[in-house]
């Protein structure tokens, strides 16, 4: 078969297609959101009708997921890492239940933060709900883990994660397709209690999960993902984990001279890890995100210090890894000719020319110009971040989607006069309308501005479930209507912005301001596209 | 064989379509190809790179180390500076002349010719005037390709292959547009690569 060239999160995609699914369910984030993008624009998907609209969130794309799975199909569900702590409940939870149809949960995890706000690692997720985790090295690997991930899912009858990172998801190369396979029919499980976690079936269910842990110990014994390549040197002994693994081959190019185990597939090997452990002077631990495995093998004292990697510190602590890191941990040197010039200067993202929310944030600037310290801003995830930084230096937080609501609303509480959130409208539905529940519940008096560009434009320019509602569902939740305000967010709108914005924060209630215009940057998006059609 | 590229512009610049050209060239020609992009934040029009990886041989590493890469290719003069630390001994810088200028302390144009010229194996072109000759600013990206396509160790015929297939569905006129680009950006290299 021809190779076909795609990204990580491409080759996740196309497997799944192959393996049958008959949904994806997602919520997009950096470095997901190209797997459903993927499936949504493929012609197989089209014409066997798989589900490939977005979720709410990732908590809602798990449940639907699991809802597929109940109904005997194969589903998979996407996220970034952060996404998976939104999911957690489900998450969880899917591992007592178990499945019926294949379930592969993906977690692209953003170790150096390139778009995120922590690099947390999501094999602890894995490892905490006691199921498999695979981890790929390249874009084959990526393939292949998630075709096998569903039958190994359907093999042990619970979930079974895929992990991914940046490096990997948004990156291209060859890709060899297997065999498709039809997607399965409609069944289902044979115990009516599986999927009722009332205290009396779960206890069951969790007896089952952990008898299950030898199962799948002895899987990852025999697991192909999992390799060992002999060495003579035995001086040290190496573990490398998923993409790692291209780190330490980049540097021996002809052939690692110590002995090294490639690990694909959790829990961890054990007996391989034992022979690798007594047969060498030291353990090099090579993984990309936290050092779980470091931490697993060396365990809290690691007396004698045999088990080295980023916890013992021969690698750094934090941050992604690459070839001159892991060349610097063998003591290896990398030749440096030329230094990067003084003249050189950083260049962070910017909101677009011309984009809405500047209207939105030059107007907000204003109208709280003469509070001070009295008034705070909080803000949310998405574009409008970016409002933080000058020439706006509009933020004082940014904490997870939804917090920006819910922090005003505490710091309210605490008596904070003019406490305003600054929220997207993806962001609003994918986590937003619970946090302003809360404050209409108490009335607590603060001022939400959900800036509506009727996309996720920070991802790409996804559809926002929300668009077109957003007053019907701020008035659902019980924001009085005269306090729903609705702005179209130009230049020269800014003297009325500023007076509504000035009137909305004055009122001593829950408030909803709404500046609305598309995201400019979409809009030329789909143009340019529609041209080439 | 093998050719470590390390392609840089500003996002929204479009450094990609350069990245397709070649990598097509490159698998139609049999060989390995890997080619990391950047996704997400700095795609609002933050520094953006792409590292693409060629080789007859199997490629472990997305990313390429310090010092190993044969070739800089930019889209903005600064952001040509930015990754010199990867160039290896003989490896080329091709830049566009023009700067992007969207953050308030880019350097001083002098500064910046300054430090340009202090670098030897170099081919610096002005690819908007070049691709506004050719037919339209909008081939800007096939003129710099053009430009660094006598160090790419591809048959130049590949390329040209690649640029039909790719911008085929655009009709014929926009083919010829961007070949016409692509030769342009050639001669000039070829003009300073003359003994
Ligand atoms: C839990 C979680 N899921 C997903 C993301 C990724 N993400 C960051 S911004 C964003 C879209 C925000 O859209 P919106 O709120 O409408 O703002 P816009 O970017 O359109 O201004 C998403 C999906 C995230 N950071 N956290
Ligand atoms: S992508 Fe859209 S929402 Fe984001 S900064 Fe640009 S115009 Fe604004």
């Amino acid at each position: 078969m021809n190779k076909l060239l795609l990204l990580g999160d491409e080759a996740v995609a196309q497997a799944a297609l192959d393996a049958g699914i008959s949904g994806v369910y997602a919520y997009p984030g950096t470095p997901s959101t190209e797997i459903t993008e993927y499936i949504q624009s493929s012609d197989k998907a089209q014409k066997e009708n798989i589900h490939r609209a977005w979720s709410a969130n990732e908590k809602t794309a798990m449940e639907a997921a699991m809802g597929m799975s109940f109904a005997g199909k194969r589903s998979m569900v996407c996220m970034k890492h952060v996404g998976v702590n939104v999911a957690a409940d489900p998450f969880m939870n899917s591992a007592i239940s178990g499945i019926v149809g294949g379930l592969v949960f993906v977690a692209a995890d953003d170790p150096s933060m390139h778009s995120s706000q922590n690099e947390q690692d999501s094999r602890f997720y894995g490892r905490f709900a006691m199921i498999p985790v695979l981890e790929p090295s390249n874009q084959q690997e990526a393939y292949d883990m998630a075709y096998q991930a569903f039958e190994l899912s359907e093999k042990l009858g619970f979930p079974v994660m895929l992990r991914i990172t940046t490096r990997l998801a948004h990156s291209r190369s060859g890709v060899i397709r297997r065999e498709e396979r039809a997607q399965n029919e409609l069944h289902f499980s044979d115990d009516p209690r599986q999927f009722v976690l009332l205290p009396v079936n779960a206890r069951q269910r969790y007896k089952r999960l952990l008898a299950a842990q030898q199962d799948m110990q002895a899987i990852s014994e025999a697991s192909s993902f999992n390799t060992f390549l002999p060495g003579k040197d035995m001086s040290k002994g190496i573990i490398a984990c998923g993409i790692a693994y291209n780190y330490l081959m980049e540097n021996f190019q002809d052939g690692c001279p110590y002995p090294v185990l490639k690990i694909g597939q959790y829990p961890l090997p054990k007996e391989a890890v034992a022979q690798l452990l007594e047969s060498c002077d030291q353990l090099v631990v090579l993984e990309e995100g936290y050092p779980l495995v470091e931490e697993m093998i060396g365990g809290l004292l690691n007396v004698g210090n045999k088990v080295t990697g980023r916890l013992s510190g021969i690698l750094p602590r934090d941050g992604e890894l690459n070839p001159d890191i892991v060349a610097a941990a063998f003591g290896l040197k990398t030749t440096k000719l030329y230094e990067k010039p003084e003249v050189v200067m950083p260049r962070p993202p910017a909101l677009c020319q011309g984009c809405g929310h500047r209207d939105m944030y030059d107007a907000l600037n204003a109208a709280i110009a003469d509070y001070g310290e009295r008034a705070k801003v909080f803000g949310d995830i998405g574009c409008y971040t970016l409002g933080y930084l000058p020439p706006f230096r509009a933020l004082h937080a940014c904490l997870d989607m939804g917090a920006s609501i819910t922090m005003a609303k505490g710091a309210a509480d605490a008596g904070l006069e003019y406490a305003v959130a600054v929220i997207g409208d993806s962001t609003f539905t994918h986590s937003g309308m619970t946090s302003l529940l809360d404050a209409v519940y108490e009335n607590t008096p603060i001022t939400v501005i959900i800036s509506d560009n009727e996309v996720a434009a920070m991802t790409g320019g996804q559809d926002s479930p929300g668009s077109g509602r957003l007053e019907a569902i701020c008035a659902g939740l019980g924001v009085e209507p005269e306090h729903i305000r609705s702005l179209l967010p130009l230049k020269k709108n800014h003297d009325e912005m500023v007076r509504v914005i000035k009137e909305e924060i004055n009122y001593p209630g829950v408030s909803v301001i709404i500046p609305r215009r598309a995201c400019i940057h979409t809009l030329k998006r789909k143009k340019t596209a529609s041209n080439e059609n | 064989m093998k050719i470590d590229i390390i392609l840089a512009g500003v996002g929204g610049q479009g450094i990609l379509s350069i990245a397709a050209v070649i990598g097509e060239a490159a698998l139609n020609q049999g060989l390995f190809m890997k080619q990391s992009e950047v996704h997400g934040m700095s795609q609002r029009g933050g520094d953006v790179q792409s590292n693409l990886r060629i080789s007859d041989q199997a490629i472990y590493s997305d990313l390429i180390p310090t010092g190993k890469a044969d070739l800089v290719l930019a889209l903005e003069p600064m952001e040509a500076l930015r990754y010199l630390s990867f160039l290896s001994v003989d490896g080329w810088l091709v830049s566009n002349s023009v700067p992007y200028v969207n953050i308030p302390n880019y350097p001083e144009e002098e500064k910046l010719q300054e430090s340009i010229s202090g670098f030897q194996r170099k081919v610096i072109l002005d690819v908007d005037s070049i691709a506004r000759e050719a037919g339209s600013v909008r081939a800007a990206n096939m003129v710099l390709l053009g430009a660094a396509s006598p160090f790419l160790q591809l048959d130049y015929s590949g390329l040209e292959q690649a640029v039909r297939h790719i911008f085929g569905r655009k009709g014929e006129t926009v083919v010829e547009l961007n070949l016409k680009a692509l030769s342009m950006g050639k001669a000039i290299a070829e003009q300073v690569l003359k003994p």
